[in-house]
């Protein structure tokens, strides 16, 4: 379960450009559930993802990941939570370019120490099931953008965590290529783990598959069913 | 092993990211290898010069005695010769004639020395190989040398210095004593100076205190003293040539301070994207050590071996006449190979390792912010 209380998060702080994204949220989601963050572009959308995803520290307010406290956690805790418990996709995908798709996927695990020949099957694995496996020893930046996508959600799997973040995945899909990336989600949510996506596409927050959806606007939840 | 592992990926990583960035790091590793190239030259050189002078000066005499007059070398009396040789403890005296030669139509100056015995006749000499370069003859021919009253003396060149001891011997002419008075007008009763055997060296100093008090316009000069000049002879040339290079050194950590201290826009959010996905900031110093080391490592060994070659396979044309310095003439010789591990090791420590660190801070201020800000 992912609790937010009171979440408020500042960029600039004391500066000119100071702005603050995110106004006192609190928000509960539960575990095993595809959650959708929905609102205009500078909502608070991302940064909220971000804080739920440990890439960010909330200026004041707390975050517990099933009970656990993060907000106060040194960096490497944090660094080894984002590890261990998140698979990130992001929204124009950040990939490493120069190196090729199966590097890609397997750089999240680098840190972990586990045997390379393990590894490399893992990542194989997770390509064959997103159907790219046939592209492996391509360089990422000769990839279409659906590619590129799978490439990104095969890299989010690599450390199987329990939580997959996606911001605006859709963002750069046509119709077909967004459908067949909520399909994606769905299997990943059949697997028990929770989905929680930032989208200001209907396609993906009118979808079947998502079980809650929160409204923000400018930095404040304005609704949630 | 898991340590191990961890390591094996980031150097991995490491190696990809530099062939990414191939033109940056190629600029960095060829002005690294300049420098490192240039500086070993003249350590290898200098060392090398030195451990070659030291050895063959270890076969000089133990002490030579000078005779001065107003702070000035003068000519020894031989019978001084007598007089040294009956102080306990000194085994033998032999009187040394020796002087130099300027020849103007080569524009050198040679050292001229009378051997007793000679092997060869009044009318012959051997010479070193930097008289045959420079005094346009060869083995076989004859020189011409104008005596000190003006007539012409012909010496026929009967045999050549070996070349392993061309450093002293390159612009050595010796003759026999007869032809060597006839040519400096050397009175017959003296000598350039006197050379001195002892039959205990640790007593050296002790006779040649006696030598000054009994003889008090002298002045011994013992072996050691002139090991001690050398060396820092050597060490001064080489100091000398490092001040020149200085500037080229302080050139090249500007460069590699600008080149390793500034990320790109592209190497900043990759460090971003790397913290996004769970890689721990020492994971991202780690990874910037290694490329750090790579670099400097190939550089340095690149530099080091190119020096080894440049100075022991090559004539060294970027140093030679600088640190020699042989009077008017640079004696042409192959040096020893030999390596001070002890400079090696400094040299390595002052490079390797301050460019390996330099390279980790810029990457440490981006690793030290949230992802999601250097991400946006």
């Amino acid at each position: 379960m992912i609790e937010l209380l009171n979440v408020t998060k500042t960029y600039n702080a004391g500066k000119q450009s100071e702005f603050t994204a995110l106004k006192g949220i609190d928000l509960a989601f539960d575990a095993n559930r595809v959650i959708v963050l929905k609102g205009p572009s500078g909502s608070g959308k991302t940064s909220l993802l971000s804080i739920v995803g440990c890439m960010a520290r909330p200026t004041s307010g707390r975050v517990r990941i099933d009970g656990r406290e993060l907000t106060s956690l040194p960096e490497r805790f944090l660094s080894e939570v984002r590890r261990s418990s998140f698979g990130f996709v992001f929204q124009s995908y950040h990939l490493i370019k120069g190196m090729t798709v199966l590097e890609n996927v397997m750089i999240p695990a680098y840190p972990i120490g586990v045997k390379r020949r393990l590894l490399k099957e893992r990542a194989m694995a997770l390509l064959e099931k997103l159907q790219i496996a046939s592209k492996a020893v391509q360089d990422v930046q000769t990839l279409s953008g659906g590619e590129q996508q799978r490439v990104a959600i095969a890299r989010a799997l690599i450390n199987s965590p329990a939580f997959i973040i996606a911001d605006e995945p859709t963002a750069h899909l046509d119709t077909d290529l967004a459908r067949e990336l909520m399909a994606i989600l769905a299997d990943l949510h059949a697997e028990g783990r929770t989905i929680l996506i930032a989208s200001h596409d209907s396609l993906v927050f009118e979808s079947e598959i998502v079980d809650q959806v929160v409204e923000l606007r400018d930095g404040r939840v304005v609704g949630h069913c | 092993m898991k340590w191990v592992e961890r390591q094996r990926y980031f150097v991995d990583f490491t190696l990809s990211s530099l062939g990414r960035r191939k033109g940056k790091n190629a600029s960095l590793l060829l002005v690294y290898t300049l420098i490192v190239f240039l500086v070993s030259s003249v350590m290898f050189f200098s060392s090398a010069l030195r451990k070659e002078a030291l050895t063959l000066l270890d076969e000089a005499p133990e002490m030579i005695v000078q005779r001065t007059l107003a702070g000035r070398h003068e000519l020894v009396p031989l019978r001084y010769a007598k007089e040294i040789r009956g102080i306990r403890g000194v085994r033998s005296v032999e009187a040394r004639l020796w002087g130099y030669y300027y020849h103007p139509a080569s524009r050198s100056n040679y050292t001229v020395m009378a051997r007793e015995p000679f092997e060869h006749g009044d009318d012959e000499a051997v010479v070193g190989d930097g008289v045959l370069r420079t005094w346009g003859t060869s083995s076989g021919n004859q020189l011409t040398l104008r005596s000190h009253s003006g007539e012409a003396i012909v010496l026929k060149i009967a045999e050549t210095f070996s070349a392993s001891s061309d450093l002293v011997a390159s612009d050595l002419i010796l003759i026999s004593e007869t032809a060597f008075r006839r040519l400096t007008g050397l009175p017959e009763d003296f000598a350039t100076d006197l050379v001195v055997v002892v039959r205990n060296p640790a007593e050296c100093q002790t006779i040649a205190e006696k030598i000054n008090r009994m003889l008090p316009d002298t002045r011994p000069i013992l072996r050691e003293e002139i090991l001690r000049t050398y060396a820092s002879l050597f060490d001064w040339r080489s100091g000398y040539v490092i001040v020149l290079l200085s500037g080229a050194v302080l050139a090249f950590f500007i460069f590699a301070w600008d080149k390793a201290t500034g990320l790109s826009a592209e190497e900043r959010a990759e460090i971003g994207i790397l913290k996004a996905l769970g890689w721990d900031t020492s994971d991202i110093l780690g990874m910037k050590f290694w490329e750090g080391c790579v670099v400097s490592l190939i550089g340095f060994l690149a530099g080091t071996i190119l020096a080894y070659l440049h100075v022991f396979f090559a004539p060294a044309p970027l140093f030679a006449h600088a640190l020699k310095g042989w009077a008017i003439l640079y004696p042409t010789f192959e040096l020893n190979p030999s390596v001070d591990l002890y400079q090696i090791g400094i040299l390595f420590f002052l490079t390797v390792f301050p460019y390996a660190f330099v390279t980790m801070i810029p990457a440490w201020r981006v690793a030290i912010t949230d992802p999601d800000e250097v991400m946006r």
